[in-house]
């Protein structure tokens, strides 16, 4: 997993609110037995027509947002379907952030698994940086994880609240498999104990 | 004397093998269910780091999302994609050693159906798939919930998942429901009072009269659509309904194993006094039969009401009816009623059990379905199907005219052929009315087996109530 630290790049606005994993990366493309390559299918059926023409109107089509690394969406992102392929599609495009006023649990917890930090901020703040997004290419927000700040355009920061082991983790790219796997006496411990306490499991 | 705890807090402190300073925890996991679509990756990774699965005795796959639910499928599946992922899972099963019901086996299902019919999901456990559908299991009073594939492959390697206690919040029904009501449109109206992200951060446990009235099918439907309202997980304590459905399946403890099982069992309830963050309260004689009408489950009504103008809401959600309502094809204050329907379909891990098929039949009897429409009942697994069909109603659902088909996901999210055409409208009794979930541009009504039976006699939405 790459690591994330401080990103400044251009934010995406997406104030729709509740958009759901659905609409991040639709089912046709979970048929994949690979986590690479999903990008170009990202948002498909918001992005393209069914002849694969582009919607001129859908925001990273525009030519400000085509290199888009942060999107600041509506309530409730990535809501709906457990698929880790909203994250891998989102990754593979080129975003590495996304704020929101909240996220739905699964996809919240997908993020931290590849590299992708969603921040959580208030109402007030999302509106600025919504705002400052619509700026397009003239507006790089930054954000620093090690900090927790977000810095929009114009200079005015807005901090936020990171669980301490997920900051760990992904400020230094750590698989936590590898890192579970170190516990494992721990494990065996409560194998053990379970095997006498609920024997019928 | 220790704190009055809730059910979840019970659950939760009998799974922690180690609890760091910060309070994350390492959390053991008692079952993890796996389906072909959120696991080649995972099981790539093991092997890819060369690790094994910790514990292939509590692991069970089965294939759900992309098998066909024709006849013939037993000969293949013609999708190049789907098939791969179907392989690959036949091919981890075995080269992992873990449990496993092919697609050519009368008990394979939609996962969330094979778990508790097999006896593999039992009270206190923590029990985990890839799949967001999980929360079924909590009706069990079993802690459920979805992961994504990088938690699949932690758990297979470690059968933990590194996790932080989530907040306690109540959903009390009182009361009794009236006749007409079930146990989806008890879920369905929970959500469209707390919202889609209502529930965000909490575990709900659900309790009541009209809860403790519902059949474990009935549970499981409630349950299942928890992380609808943004909840991980939602529970019911277990009693003796859910005792009486667990004994003798094929994986339930049997003899004194039983008799020790029960025993803990019946201490799994929440302590008088123990704290909740949040409560809500519906009483039960207040819930009618509810249909959505936009793309997220928060937008459900009753169905005698009209649809409701972006002008109702506020904030962000203004936007969101707009485009809900353009894709949905309704115009502000038509009759839910009047809607007409292209589609049914009956089925799905929230409406896939033989109680669900019951319901519907009981409408259908001696009916057909209006002219034009396309109807089918995918039934949640091998054994409900069968079941169903030594009950007769099958041949009820044949006679009206419906699809009568082979176990799996189906429609609820159409990976498989099952889809809707664009602009066709379903009345579906799944669990998702995002846009595109049945097919692309595909309009779906979210409603209860019953609705669904009776809008498939007239072709458009219509109160069960009313239809006799």
């Amino acid at each position: 997993m790459d690591k994330f630290t401080t990103l400044t790049g251009i934010a995406a606005p997406m104030p729709l609110v509740n958009i759901d994993t659905d609409m991040i990366i639709p089912k046709l493309f979970l048929k994949t037995i690979k986590r690479s390559g999903l990008g170009k299918n990202l948002f498909d059926e918001m992005r393209f027509d069914r002849d694969g023409n582009e919607n001129p109107d859908f925001v990273l089509n525009q030519p400000a947002y085509r290199n888009a690394e942060i999107i600041v969406a509506g309530d409730n992102f990535g809501c709906g379907s457990s698929r880790e392929h909203a994250p891998w599609a989102l990754l593979d495009f080129g975003i590495r952030c996304v704020i929101s006023t909240s996220f739905a649990d699964i996809f919240f917890n997908n993020c931290f698994k590849n590299g992708i930090l969603p921040v959580v901020l208030p109402a007030e703040a999302v509106n600025y940086l919504m705002d400052d997004a619509t700026n397009g290419a003239n507006a790089r927000i930054t954000v620093d994880l090690e900090s927790q700040v977000v810095t929009a355009s114009d200079g005015k920061t807005f901090p936020f609240e990171v669980d301490a082991f997920k900051k760990h983790c992904l400020m230094n790219g750590l698989d936590d498999i590898g890192l579970s796997l170190e516990k494992v006496s721990a494990i065996d411990a409560y194998e053990e104990r379970a095997k006498l306490q609920y024997p019928w499991v | 004397m220790t704190a009055p705890k809730t059910l979840y807090d019970k659950i939760w402190d009998a799974h922690v093998a180690q609890e760091a300073e910060d309070g994350t925890c390492l959390l053991y996991i008692d079952r993890h269910l796996v389906h072909e679509v959120t696991s080649p990756q995972a099981f790539e990774g093991l092997r890819l780091a060369g690790r094994s699965v910790r514990a292939p005795g509590k692991t069970i796959a089965v294939p759900d999302h992309n098998v066909p639910t024709t006849e013939d499928r037993v000969k293949g599946i013609d999708n190049e994609e789907s098939r791969i992922q179907v392989d690959a899972l036949d091919k981890n099963a075995k080269d992992f050693g873990i449990h496993y019901y092919p697609v050519s086996d009368v008990r394979q299902g939609i996962v969330h159906i094979v778990g508790p019919e097999q006896g593999w999901t039992l009270p206190g456990m923590t029990v985990v798939c890839g799949d967001s559908h999980t929360a079924t299991h909590g009706a069990f009073g079993s802690l459920a919930h979805g992961i994504g594939t990088s938690e699949v492959e932690h758990v297979l390697a470690t059968q933990t998942l590194i996790q932080r206690k989530g907040k306690n919040m109540k959903v009390e029904i009182t009361g009794k429901l009236m006749p007409g009501v079930t146990a989806k449109d008890i879920t369905l109206a929970v959500i469209g009072k707390t919202g889609t992200a209502g529930g965000t951060g909490y575990v709900i446990e659900y309790c009541g009269e009209a809860i403790r009235a519902l059949s474990m099918e009935g549970r499981m439907t409630v349950c299942n659509m928890a992380i609808e309202g943004g909840a991980r997980a939602g529970l019911i304590a277990p009693d003796e309904t859910t005792f009486a459905y667990v004994m003798g399946r094929p994986h339930a403890p049997k003899g004194a194993a039983w008799e020790a099982a029960l025993a803990y069992w019946k201490t799994l309830y929440t302590d008088e006094g123990a704290h909740f963050d949040k409560v809500v309260t519906l009483r039960g004689e207040d819930i009618q039969p509810v249909v959505t009408w936009g793309t997220s489950p928060e937008d459900v009504l009753p169905i005698n009401a009209t649809v409701p103008s972006p002008d109702d809401f506020t904030g962000g959600k203004v936007e969101a009816v707009k485009r809900a309502l353009d894709y949905m094809g309704l115009t502000p204050g038509q009759k839910l009623t009047d809607v007409k329907i292209d589609t049914v379909f009956i089925g799905s891990c929230t409406n896939g059990r033989i109680e669900d098929l019951r319901a519907a039949a009981a409408v259908l009897k001696g009916k057909k379905i209006a002219d034009g429409v396309r109807a089918m009942v995918v039934p949640g697994s091998g054994l409900v199907r069968a079941q169903a069909e030594e009950e007769g109603l099958a041949q009820i659902f044949i006679d009206a005219g419906f699809e009568w088909r082979m176990a799996g996901c189906s429609m609820c999210l159409a990976m498989n052929p099952d889809q809707l055409a664009p602009g066709e409208r379903c009345a579906s009794t799944s669990n998702r009315n995002f846009e595109g979930r049945q097919g692309y541009k595909g309009r779906t009504h979210l409603l209860s087996p019953g609705m669904a039976a009776a809008a498939a006699v007239t072709g458009h939405l219509t109160d069960v109530r009313d239809f006799a």
